[in-house]
């Protein structure tokens, strides 16, 4: 299974770091190696995503939204239940835990959309640790409810001036952070990205999305989906969405943030129109321009907002596993209206990306009686002043 | 052998240390980068290392950062900052090193980076995202072109890894004297010279040290247990503080002199 031992996905992936981080990178995976064989560790996590987190989350038969589609059966997964209200809870409890066993006495995270932050300070608070979060001014301004809850649970938000002033200079922050005070601190990567064994671990943390739904399909259907359409921003609730169902024959479709269309020069589809490049530790697809600089991403979802892209996503693309198309903002308001309007659930914007997606583009062109899933990663309360300062 | 294999032999014989100064190019301009690597050289560094400005410098703070921003303001690439030094090739022999990060080489082609880089007289790169296990395609390439691949060494590495980062590595061993970003420190750790020791019992390579340090008195006590320093963010201050003044190049001329002269001759 990938990764390889050097922490490639057929190419991508790897460790492109700083060498005062190597040592912590080892530390960490031989710690993540151990946790994943250990009973306890797997009980005492899924006692906290039971207990704490409100796992399993319901598998939805969305029934106003299949009829729309005129046939095919949509699923959601609700992701957008969970404590803090996405699924970033997965991985921030599962790699607290890690950063008890540890020793570490401090934790620093990046956030683009502050859902991960939130996650972060949430787990951190419980465990007792002091948290630092790295965040975006752009971030901040756009995302001013999630700030307001990570100082609430008592952590700190370090506004980022530099570069794109978004989650991209965020993670730079994170990382100088780390190297910084590597001894003590443990850096919670918020997605699929950064340098081996993080985008294989959070993956780990994140299959608990597709395992349920998994069973919950099955015990509903009595057969798997035949698409599953899932956000990719960093790509974590994506990927933890897919690999379960990875050696099936499911069709997996990837939405990235079209932003004001491909053409247009302001989305974050590295998948679609990226190349491959090296960035906060792995090689992946990547936006850049001529010369290799990494360009600007721009979204109206700041969990979308990210030039690049976890490194078993660029994997999926190369074999043809997955498939990956582009939503645009104005496309992914009509998803969240749409969705608000007729299931009486409102979405974050990252997700309604994917609902738009499935059920505009994909659905019509479908026959009767397939079965899409589509993860909903979280729900739309941190996105409240954007729709409110559009209408 | 290229001019950073010759340097260090040339200093060894004499029995000196060597000053390595960093500037970033086209910070102000490549204009100025030229006169002040003639400059540096002059003032006494025995070494250039040349920034070339990447988009994210997750290892520099925030003088570096900045630094890195004003130059690619004026859209200063590979090959630009090749031609520069090609251009300054007639004028001086003095060892010049690439400094930047690994995107910006593996989107240029490694190969056409390595012919580039030698046929313009640059001697060599570091690359700080770049550690040994991810550079096999890289070494071998510049094996073959005499390009000097220099590797980091860290507080933080392990012996193993002392070893593996000495065999990777051509031309000189980059030591980082902290855990931490780029960006002068008025205090460096105690541990450096234990650390240095520890280096230079699995390594006959030429070690420099660079990271933070600022001051003639560091250089100087520094310069005792390493063949070499580094100093890149202290003479960048200098820079930003007199951008847009004549005498930016004699300034940055004079801080050098203070800081690389007078060092202490070995043994
Ligand atoms: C609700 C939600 N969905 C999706 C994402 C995108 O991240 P990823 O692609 O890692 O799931 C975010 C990121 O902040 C998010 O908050």
């Amino acid at each position: 299974m990938l990764p390889d031992k050097y922490g490639k996905f057929d190419g991508f992936g790897g460790k492109f770091v700083p060498e005062t981080l190597m040592v912590a990178l080892q530390e960490l995976e031989r710690e993540y190696k151990k946790a994943l064989k250990s009973t306890k560790f797997k009980q005492e996590l899924g006692e906290l995503l039971e207990v704490y987190a409100g796992r399993p989350t319901p598998l939805y038969f969305a029934r106003n939204l299949s009829k729309q589609t005129g046939g095919c059966r949509i699923y959601l997964k609700r992701e957008d239940l969970l404590h803090t209200g996405a699924h970033k809870i997965n991985n921030t409890l599962g790699q607290v835990l890690l950063a008890v066993k540890m020793g570490k006495s401090r934790i620093i995270a990046e956030t683009g959309a502050g859902q991960h932050g939130v996650a972060t300070a949430t787990a951190a608070a419980m465990f007792g640790l002091p948290c630092d979060v790295y965040m975006g001014i752009e971030d901040i301004g756009r995302q001013a409810l999630n700030v307001f809850k990570m100082k609430l649970l008592g952590a700190r938000v370090i506004p980022v001036y530099s570069g794109s002033k978004t989650l991209k200079d965020a993670t730079n922050e994170a990382i100088r952070d780390w190297v910084t005070n590597v001894r003590t601190t443990h850096y919670i990567i918020g997605s699929v990205v950064g340098p081996h064994p993080y985008p294989a671990m959070v993956r780990d943390f994140q299959t608990v999305i597709g395992k349920e739904t998994k069973k919950q399909i099955l015990k509903y259907e009595g057969r798997l989906p035949d698409y599953m359409v899932a956000c990719v921003g960093g790509g974590s609730n994506s990927i933890g969405f897919f690999h379960e169902f990875f050696k099936s024959k499911v069709k997996f479709i990837g939405v990235e943030a079209g932003g004001l269309g491909l053409a247009s020069g302001k989305h974050g589809a590295a998948l679609c129109k990226g190349k491959p490049g090296i960035l906060h530790g792995s090689k992946s697809y990547l936006l850049q321009d001529k010369n290799g600089q990494v360009t600007v991403a721009h979204s109206i979802s700041a969990g979308l907002d990210y030039p690049g892209v976890g490194p078993e996503h660029s994997y999926y693309k190369e074999t043809g596993r997955a498939q990956y198309v582009a939503v645009t903002d104005k496309e992914s308001l009509e998803g969240f209206k749409m969705l608000s309007e007729i299931e009486g659930i409102i979405p974050a914007l990252e997700p309604s990306h994917a609902i738009y997606y499935a059920v505009k583009k994909l659905a019509p062109k479908l026959k009767k009686n397939k079965i899409i899933a589509i993860c909903l990663s979280g729900r739309g309360d941190k996105d409240i002043d954007i729709i409110k300062g559009l209408s | 052998m290229n001019r950073l294999d010759r340097k260090f032999n040339e200093l060894k014989q004499k029995r000196k240390k060597a000053f390595v100064a960093f500037i970033m190019a086209g910070d102000p301009s490549l204009g100025t980068t030229k006169k002040l690597i003639l400059e540096l050289e002059k003032s006494g560094a025995d070494i250039i290392e040349l920034g070339v400005p990447f988009s994210d410098p997750l290892a520099d703070g925030p003088t570096i950062q900045r630094s890195s921003e004003r130059a690619l303001k004026h859209k200063v690439n590979i090959d630009s900052v090749s031609n520069l030094v090609r251009n300054v090739r007639s004028e001086t022999d003095v060892p010049i090193v690439f400094l930047t990060y690994y995107n910006l080489i593996y989107h240029y082609g490694l190969d056409k980076f390595v012919k580039k880089a030698t046929s313009s007289g640059v001697d060599g790169v570091i690359i700080p995202d770049l550690p040994p296990e991810e550079s096999k395609d890289l070494q071998r390439i510049a094996r073959k072109n005499k390009f000097s691949l220099i590797h980091l060494a860290a507080p933080t590495s392990s012996r193993e890894r002392l070893r593996k980062i000495s065999d990777a590595s051509t031309g000189f061993i980059y030591y980082v004297s902290l855990t931490g970003t780029t960006g002068a420190r008025n205090k460096l750790p105690k541990e450096i010279s234990g650390s240095l020791r520890r280096l230079k019992r699995v390594t006959k390579k030429p070690v420099c040290v660079g990271f933070g340090i600022s001051t003639p008195n560091q250089v100087r006590s520094i310069s005792k247990s390493a063949d070499g320093v580094i100093v890149g963010s202290a003479i960048i201050k200098v820079i930003e503080r007199n951008i847009g003044k004549k005498d930016l190049v004699k300034k940055v001329g004079r801080f050098v002199q203070c800081l690389a002269l007078d060092r202490p001759v070995q043994g």
